[in-house]
């Protein structure tokens, strides 16, 4: 039984780092219809600038998170400024192509910047275990929780209670009309997309320490946050968090008492995920039922 | 015949004609670089009748790719069929692969369904090393040296002419592309690609007119599949070895960029595709030692076509003849 | 004296379509104008063309100023523009559809307004937290005008306020437009395809015909000449 304790709680931590990054995808995609394949190669960046700062500037682990956290942020902005705006207006397919070309253009930089060798990246959080009813519970993974769900919260709090927020949240559904209240929506957008990078770099600092750094990190991630969001209804925030854990829990139990899953077949059930709910219920779990019957 | 038509056959013809001498002036290794570029073309053709036609973007190919080259590997290990006898084996295989596939897939629109397929060509090689007995798992099977294997021991004769393995593996590749070729153009100049080309259009209207969309889907993820599973055996008969990794995501993604950079949609412009998938990662390689710069050079080709010519090489090829012809036309007295 | 808005030869293209052909008019401050005229005649994109929502060319100046940009710069100048279909965010609440009225305000008296707008329509009060597209079509509208009056604007543009409304809603939503202008000075220009009752409210009338001003006026003098009624207004 305290297996399965542990198992649950690892896998909220797992859960919490796929709820952020499909949190990213589905504020750009809520945003701008667009699915940011790129996301998780942004993230892998992100991490690779932390450990840089940490390795090889000296600086201590929480400075160094809070600068990164910033140029996550800009370069989520530039990159919306320089490559995503020009297509913005027109067939989504077009953004869709302009991200995957992104993702190969920053998977490449990776190795020619920092070279493909692994790297470890330090955890913010202490090593070990605690005794909570018998129950082993590593630091590591509350840990992990807590900045997943304080990032989540704070984002809720900014879009709630925030005039921008609400501009933000405007522009996202209503552009046009937005325009007409004086949001200058372009400026939003870029600030979705300066958003999604920041909790994409959060995803990617958190994942680093477990599975190490090589440009190819955050690939199996990118595809656990897309069942995420898919599960949880890619225009809905909350079903992007709510998403993410289920598939998190749910992956690790399958993979601890259905041995025939083993854990190579995380990522194919991962997929199947996605499959099932895509063909069955479009919409999600919290999303709504778009009418496009032909 | 109208002038479009005559102008794609002279441009076959002369192509055919470039490709069928052209070893006699190169060497066995450009050769063999060349044979390489006829392989990523019938797998292109197929990927363009998919997306370019049908406008359905899968990022997914490799997949296709991986159980066509599976196929042949197999039966010329445990079955000892000769290598040219697997070919049609692994197009029928894959074909009926993407068939399968196409039903869940034609209820999956655009971005959803480029996730699916993205998800796929992720998935897949953990996929190939789970079923390890069937497979050879992470191992993978080596076709090298097997008596199966035309030409890899000894040269083969054909009409007097003696041909070493990379020669006979251009003129392999390049005759299959060349049939894949004309079988694409024609099927995609009658009814078929026009139903094909109504969906990319407009799911709408297309449905308005009768035409099935699923019926349509399905078939263009056959055709696609089919011509991917060809490429793939192609590819293993190339390398004469066959792992999980022969297949990564990043191939079907350059895939996705030979088509956009040769021209979602127009067959001509997909041997540019190929040439730049085959030749760009080494002219990458000779401006910088780091192994991580044809993935940059790539994307970055990926970004500035779209963003510059939405067309590709074709519509930029197909833009400078159309000015060429209003330059003559202003000189007519 | 010039108005508060004039518009000077104003064109404007959909692609290829043209949908003004050259267009004058003149809104003085404190007044309400109608633009009327049947469908495809331009009324709604004369509008579009004020707030910048879609390219034109000719003057358009707003208090002696010329009107630039997009509809950021149109809102910031003080144009409010409830569009076809009141433009509702629909995902909103209805408080955060009024909050989002007054964006381009930086003063502290956004909440005082808030009380006014509850003062004309006190139901706003009960459903502030009800999500906006779950409000009848009437709601909408009078959510639409008190959104846009939370703005301070110096013009107030109404795209077909009575589409698709109940007669007694359309008469409700005019004569509170009446009373804006009569007792806070609001200056307005409606586009109606009713031409009654947009006359009843307005003091002057453009009448459109294929991106063009055929007739304009007094609303007196297109109510009593009856060639134009018959012909242009439709009654």
């Amino acid at each position: 039984m305290a297996e399965f304790w542990q198992q649950v709680v690892s896998g909220l931590a797992a859960g919490g780092v796929y709820g952020a990054l499909a949190l990213a995808l589905v504020l750009i995609h809520r945003a701008t219809g667009v699915i940011n394949f790129a996301q998780g190669e942004m993230a892998t960046f992100s991490t690779y600038v932390l450990w840089t700062l940490t390795t090889n500037h000296g600086l201590s682990y929480w400075p160094a998170f809070a600068i990164m956290l910033v140029v996550s942020f800009a370069g989520g902005v530039g990159i919306h400024q320089a490559v995503i705006r020009p297509v913005e207006r027109g067939s989504q397919v077009r953004v869709v192509i302009i991200t995957i070309g992104l993702l190969l253009l920053l998977n490449g930089l990776m190795t020619w910047i920092w070279s493909g060798e692994v790297k470890a990246v330090q955890s913010p959080f202490p090593g070990g275990t605690f005794d909570l009813g018998g129950v082993a519970i590593a630091y590591a993974d509350i840990g992990t929780i807590a900045v997943c769900l304080g990032a989540v919260a704070v984002l809720w709090l900014f879009f709630q209670f925030t005039k921008v927020g609400l501009a933000l949240r405007a522009s996202a559904v209503n552009p046009a009309e937005a325009r007409l209240v004086g949001v200058r929506v372009t400026w939003m957008l870029g600030l979705g997309w300066g958003l999604a990078a920041t909790l994409g770099a959060i995803a990617g600092v958190l994942t680093a320490p477990s599975t190490f750094l090589d440009p190819n990190m955050m690939q199996a991630v990118l595809i656990y946050a897309f069942a995420a969001a898919v599960l949880g209804g890619i225009d809905s925030p909350m079903g992007a968090v709510v998403g993410g854990l289920l598939l998190g829990v749910g992956l690790n139990l399958l993979g601890t008492y259905a041995s025939f899953v083993g854990s190579e077949l995380r990522l194919p059930a991962a997929l199947l995920v996605i499959l099932v709910v895509l063909l069955l219920r479009p919409a999600g779990l919290f999303g709504r039922q778009q009418v496009k019957k032909v | 015949m109208s002038r479009s038509t005559l102008r794609t056959l002279l441009v076959f013809v002369a192509l055919t004609a470039v490709v069928m001498v052209l070893p006699a002036f190169v060497s066995d290794f450009r050769a063999q670089q060349l044979s390489y570029v006829g392989i990523y073309l019938v797998a292109l053709i197929g990927l363009d009748v998919l997306a370019g036609y049908t406008g359905q973007i899968s990022l997914g190919h490799g997949a296709f790719m991986a159980i066509g080259g599976y196929t042949t590997a197999l039966l010329m290990t445990d079955h000892g069929i000769k290598d040219i006898a697997t070919i049609p084996a692994a197009i029928v295989v894959a074909g009926l692969a993407g068939l399968l596939f196409g039903f869940p897939a034609a209820r999956l629109s655009g971005l959803y369904l480029a996730l699916a397929t993205f998800g796929i060509a992720v998935a897949t090689p953990a996929l190939i090393k789970r079923f390890e007995g069937f497979t050879g798992g992470g191992t993978g099977i080596n076709l090298f040296g097997r008596p199966e294997l035309t030409a890899s021991l000894t040269p083969v004769r054909a009409l007097g002419v003696e041909l070493n393995f990379d020669v006979w593996l251009y003129y392999l590749a390049w005759s299959i592309a060349l049939v894949g070729y004309v079988i694409a153009w024609l099927l995609l100049r009658g009814r078929t690609g026009r139903s094909l080309r109504a969906v990319r259009d407009s799911e709408t209207a297309a449905v308005s007119s009768g035409i099935s969309l699923t019926r349509a889907k399905v078939l263009a993820f056959g055709i696609s599949a089919a011509y991917a599973g060809a490429a793939g055996a192609l590819f293993a008969i190339a390398t004469t070895y066959v792992n999980p990794d022969t297949f990564p995501v990043e191939l079907s993604i350059f895939l996705l960029v030979g088509v956009v950079v040769g021209g979602l949609g127009s067959l001509t412009g997909l041997v540019a595709g190929a040439i730049f998938i085959q030749f760009m990662p080494l002219w990458a390689q000779s401006v910088s030692k780091s192994p991580g710069a044809p993935a940059v050079v790539y994307g970055a080709v990926l970004i500035l076509v779209v963003l510059a010519l939405p067309l590709g090489a074709a519509g930029l090829l197909a833009r400078v003849a159309e000015l060429v012809r209003r330059g003559r036309d202003f000189q007519k007295p | 004296m010039t108005g508060l808005l004039e518009l000077r030869h104003v064109e404007a293209s959909y692609g290829p379509v043209q949908a003004l052909r050259g267009i004058s008019l003149s809104v003085p401050e404190g007044s309400v104008v109608a633009v009327l005229g049947a469908n495809g005649a331009g009324k709604t994109t004369t509008l579009r063309a004020v707030s910048g929502t879609v390219r034109r060319s000719g003057e358009v100046r707003l208090d002696g100023k010329p009107l630039r940009g997009g509809p950021e710069s149109a809102a910031k100048a003080g144009i409010a523009h409830v569009p076809e279909g009141r433009g509702t965010f629909t995902d909103l609440s209805v408080l955060e559809n009024l909050r989002l009225g007054a964006y381009t305000r930086r003063d502290r008296s956004v909440k005082a307004d808030v009380d006014t707008m509850t003062r004309y329509f006190p139901w706003l009060r009960e459903r502030g937290d009800q999500r906006a597209g779950t409000l009848s079509g009437g709601e909408q509208q009078m959510l639409a005008l008190a959104r846009a009056l939370m703005g301070r604007p110096r013009l107030l543009m109404l795209d077909e306020p009575s589409l698709g409304l109940a007669p007694l809603i359309v008469r409700e939503i005019f004569r509170i437009v009446r009373e804006l202008n009569e007792k806070e000075g609001l200056t307005v220009l409606v586009v109606e395809q009713d031409a009654r009752i947009a006359l009843n409210a307005a003091a002057s009338a453009y009448v459109l015909e294929v991106g063009r001003v055929a007739v304009s006026g007094s609303s007196a003098e297109l109510r009593d000449d009856e060639a134009v009624r018959r012909s242009y207004l439709g009654y």
